[in-house]
């Protein structure tokens, strides 16, 4: 059955095969943590590494923090882009990465098992520096936030004479909330607000959808974080939470606690000065105007100052 | 081993029984998404698979064409799908995604059934005097029934496992306590959801491969004689004649 030929392909698949197995070797292991550009890492006392997440908005005020602190004398390393909080809390906990902007809340919703009763601003962050693990500490935190909102068209709050969630209320046909997922168990779900506010409102996992789906008109409320550029391109309105139904979550940054009284002051100063209009204006240079984070952090700095 | 006790807790939990997310609910939603997508592409693959088997034309078109389809990116081509016809057609989206996945297992399906009947019993069909079509119906789809049902399995699997990706464009389904889960970090509710959609998928691999067995025509059924013997098959010499 073996003829000259057929051993001779069988030889040379073979030989293709030994060499794929082999070359594969060359690649490392894919599940190895991505090493550091410069090699040095945390071992180096001098450079500073910080870390974003992956989400364009996040690396933006990374950039923000990176180069406040280059124009005050540090050596600074960038690990930007590096994921979500599953990919890049180890390293932040074990001190690789030295500086994250963070949101108070969601850290706050990640790092606790048990219900959070807490929402206000000033609550949130104190929870917060309780919850955080040895080793980190959380700067002063700014007025920007990524938090999740009740939000409508603005037309539809006109004709409804929305200003309030309560203010829902006055509408008398069906409210659809849409929103990720997760929000239908969240403690600031459709089902706490009819506890907290009297509104009911049916849900609908819009997920990634959920801006288009309000602008079509297939639901009446969404889910839109505060920073999201659409608060500047579109017509839309967060309608005013005064009982602090939902969750704040203010960016603030995670540091090392051996560095922390050093980069104190330039980070401080930064947070200071971002405010949510002003996130939301950074947000549309990135996603309408398409600028590099380096640029827009860049920009930013030098008309408020800061470097 | 805890992550599977508590897996199971949160099947069992009242919660999930009742309200909009309930597991019965989702798995009709699951059920019906399969059901239509596949019924779809039956309409679209059977009959193109057996005009490729019973003409023997266009078999390499169909084979690369199964070929190349099987490997694309369900859960891409559904955002992109839904991306380009908008909200308001997710359903057309999400179903689209499905019936391409479906197509290539019920091509294959229709045609090599059609392809492996022995070219002697089509001859002797048409010796007898049958039209094409008689051909068609009588003897060629009884005889390739099973491998056409061994199609019906291979994509209803496929599509089962792949509809999970629906709840992520809001369309139920038992990939909802997936989708929803691992935000929350409640990863009982991960493995629950996993759980059944794997136990579903077997449940109907069994159910087909029962229907497999049965599709086989009776005449072809091995380890039953077609007919029953009333003589043995070598007889006992007859004592020998008297004559010289």
């Amino acid at each position: 059955m073996f003829t000259a030929r057929g051993k001779r392909s069988v030889l040379a698949v073979g030989l293709v095969a030994a060499a794929t197995l082999a070359l594969s070797a060359c690649g490392g292991n894919p599940l190895d943590e991505p090493s550091s550009d410069a090699g040095s890492g945390s071992g180096d006392s001098e450079t500073i590494v910080v870390g974003s997440q992956g989400y364009y908005s996040n690396e933006i005020i990374a950039e923000i923090y990176a180069q406040a602190l280059e124009g005050a004398g540090f050596t600074v390393e960038k690990k930007l882009n590096i994921g979500q909080r599953d990919a890049y809390m180890p390293e932040v906990e074990s001190g690789e990465i030295d500086v994250f902007p963070e949101y108070t809340g969601s850290l706050l919703e990640y790092l606790s098992d048990d219900e959070i009763d807490v929402t206000s601003p000033d609550d949130v962050y104190t929870a917060l520096t309780e919850a955080l693990p040895e080793g980190l500490t959380a700067l002063d935190y700014a007025e920007a936030s990524d938090q999740d909102t009740y939000t409508v068209l603005k037309s539809f709050a006109e004709a409804n004479n929305l200003k309030t969630i309560e203010d829902l209320k006055n509408v008398t046909s069906t409210v659809t909330i849409g929103a990720p997922p997760e929000f239908e168990q969240r403690p600031y779900n459709p089902a706490a607000a009819k506890e907290v506010y009297g509104v009911d409102l049916a849900f609908s996992a819009t997920g990634p959808t959920t801006l288009e789906s309000l602008l079509a008109g297939e639901i009446q409320v969404a889910d839109i974080y505060t920073a999201d550029p659409a608060f500047e391109t579109e017509d839309i309105v967060a309608l005013e939470d005064p009982k602090n139904l939902i969750i704040s979550s203010n960016v603030v940054p995670i540091v090392s606690s051996d560095i922390a009284d050093k980069v104190s002051d330039v980070l401080n100063a930064i947070s200071a000065k971002l405010t949510a209009e002003e996130l939301v204006s950074l947000n549309v240079l990135s996603t309408v105007d398409q600028q590099s984070s380096k640029d827009i952090a860049k920009k930013w700095l030098e008309d408020n100052d800061l470097v | 081993m805890n992550l599977f006790a508590d897996a199971i807790a949160w099947m069992l939990a009242p919660a999930q029984w009742t309200g909009n997310y309930a597991l019965p609910k989702l798995l009709g939603e699951h059920l019906a998404l399969t059901a239509i997508s596949v019924l779809i592409a039956a309409i679209i693959a059977l009959p193109l698979g057996w005009l490729i088997g019973h003409t023997g034309r266009g078999r390499e078109i169909a084979v690369a064409v199964s070929g190349a389809a099987r490997a694309i990116p369900a859960f891409g081509l559904m955002v992109l799908l839904v991306l380009l016809l908008g909200v308001l057609r997710v359903p057309e989206a999400a179903i689209t995604t499905f019936v391409l996945l479906a197509i290539p297992s019920l091509l294959a399906g229709a045609y090599t059934g059609l392809e492996a009947i022995d070219r002697r019993v089509i001859d002797a069909a048409r010796a007898m005097g049958m039209t094409e079509w008689q051909i068609f119906w009588k003897v060629e789809v009884p005889l390739g029934l099973p491998l056409l049902v061994g199609g019906i399995r291979s994509a209803l699997l496929q599509v089962i496992a792949t509809v999970t990706i629906a709840a992520y464009v809001n369309l139920g389904g038992l990939g909802w306590p997936i989708i929803q889960g691992i935000p929350l970090r409640r990863f009982d509710q991960v493995l629950g959801g996993a759980l059944i959609v794997a136990v579903l998928a077997l449940l109907v691999d069994l159910l087909l491969a029962a229907a497999q067995h049965a599709a086989v025509p009776r005449g072809l059924r091995t380890g039953r004689p077609a007919r029953r013997r009333t003589r043995p098959l070598n007889p006992a010499p007859a004592p020998a004649a008297s004559t010289a």
